[in-house]
């Protein structure tokens, strides 16, 4: 398997508070890695440093072979590599779904409107939103938001895409319409990095677990492995925290 | 009231209107100049400029126009430099107006929430592509009620152009008060030419408000 992005001892701190603690970790072409633990042990954090959105203290991130984060003046350039959507659905609420949708690659990669537009049609049937292109960031739900939210980031070909929670703020029924579109890129091959509280979810996608807690990787193993058998008690007290049963 | 007055009164009235509302928009225009560049400076926080700019708003936003006009019509002839009544006029809105100004542009850009910048940022948008693509658009339509406030409130403001003897609106109706004791006819037209100069302007402030709000948000 042929490896693409990899994170050599990573240490992030936010003023003098450690965040992220020696993080290690390589990510193979394809390979759907989702990011479990609980709240504030810097999982989205680490997917910020990848996109170059935090800089780091000490480590590199490396994409495809090349230095990405600390990347300095290249930062702009390096980020594109990567594609992110967040949690809260931040569409530009000034510009029409297909215009958020081609802003960028006409801005930063200079590509002309038609062909851009062809491109963005293209992706938009493929999230069922093609027909709302004329349609402004408020007429949309939140659900639908976020699959146009994929479609602006796919829009950059980036060789990673990262998810940072991007359904923990919608209701039920719009959380699977955006899974679903996840899923479909998975079917695509595309690498990703998952960061989820969707457990049933993360089963489902995931090719590898990675558990972290307090800042550091607890465990990184086959989604099996990690739901039926985890290794280390914290692991087990994270994923107690999603059932109910013992609760009365 | 004595419609024969009226009629005798109206073209002085309109003569002082005009000279009121040419003064009023050069200092408008003057103040919107100077609130972009004040706001886009603090926004950017460029260093010492900050500091000058806050120190110029926080001056000129706490102490009236009539005690700017003085300082401007009696002070710089003190020191050397001449200017005409209305330069002066326009000059003195101008920098008053410009100290509101400044503010409500930067509340309208720093209106515009992090993520936005985020987002952009992780599209690959460099921070110039980041501010005119996605910062000022949102912030210029957020900006549009406080600037139209403003621009209202400074064409009232001209109403004190009369202490430096431009012969506004105000320094006619006082002017023919004075002369033919005719109080109520003159009042009467005072008022009617303050409206005729102002209700276009809300009028179209409000048109324009939801004009480019159908335009970048689409409702």
């Amino acid at each position: 398997m042929e490896e693409i992005l990899r994170i050599d001892h990573l240490y992030k701190r936010f003023e003098d508070m450690p965040v992220l603690k020696d993080i290690n970790l390589t990510v193979n072409k394809g390979e759907v890695v989702v990011l479990v633990g609980p709240s504030g042990c810097g999982k989205s954090t680490l997917l910020r440093c990848i996109n170059g959105l935090e800089d780091i203290q000490e480590g590199r991130v490396l994409l495809e072979g090349e230095v990405i984060n600390p990347a300095g003046k290249t930062a702009n350039k390096s980020r594109l590599k990567t594609g992110m959507v967040f949690q809260s659905y931040d569409l530009f609420p000034h510009k029409n779904i297909l215009d958020n949708v081609i802003l960028a690659p006409m801005k930063v990669q200079k590509r002309n409107r038609a062909e851009a537009t062809e491109e963005a049609l293209r992706m938009l049937d493929r999230v069922g939103l093609a027909e709302r292109r004329d349609s402004y960031p408020r007429q949309l739900s939140g659900g639908q938001k976020q699959r146009v939210a994929i479609v602006r980031a796919l829009m950059m070909h980036p060789e990673v895409l990262l998810f940072d929670e991007v359904t923990a703020a919608l209701d039920p029924e719009m959380v699977h319409e955006v899974l679903n579109v996840i899923l479909d890129l998975a079917r695509q091959k595309r690498t990703m990095l998952i960061v989820t509280h969707e457990m049933a979810f993360a089963k489902a996608i995931a090719d590898r677990i990675i558990f972290l807690d307090e800042g550091s990787i607890v465990e990184d193993s086959a989604p099996e492995k990690f739901f039926e058998a985890p290794e280390t008690e914290r692991a087990r007290r994270f994923l107690s925290t999603f059932r109910y049963e013992n609760v009365k | 009231m004595d419609p024969d007055i009226l009629r005798s009164y109206i073209p002085m009235f309109s003569e002082a209107f005009l000279l009121t509302v040419r003064i009023g928009w050069i200092g408008i225009l003057i103040s919107l100049a100077l609130g972009i560049l004040c706001a886009f400076i603090l926004y950017f926080r460029i260093p010492a400029a900050s500091f000058l700019v806050k120190c110029y708003v926080e001056l000129f936003r706490n102490t009236p126009l009539l005690v700017q006009l003085f300082f401007i019509y009696y002070g710089l002839p003190a020191l050397g430099i001449r200017i005409s009544a209305e330069v002066c006029g326009a000059l003195g809105l101008g920098l008053l107006g410009g100290s509101y100004m400044t503010e409500s542009i930067r509340s309208g850009l720093e209106a515009i929430p992090y993520i936005h910048t985020e987002s952009a940022l992780s599209l690959g948008m460099s921070r110039s592509q980041l501010f005119s693509s996605v910062i000022l658009p949102q912030a210029f339509y957020i900006s549009i009620p406080g600037i139209i406030a403003n621009v209202i409130f400074l064409l009232k403001e001209t109403s004190v152009f009369s202490a430096i003897s431009l012969m506004d609106l105000m320094f006619r109706a006082k002017d023919l008060i004075g002369l033919y004791y005719n109080t109520t006819e003159s009042l009467f037209l005072l008022v009617v030419f303050y409206v005729i100069m102002l209700l276009p302007v809300s009028v179209a402030g409000s048109v324009i408000e939801k004009k480019v709000r159908y335009r970048m948000f689409g409702d």
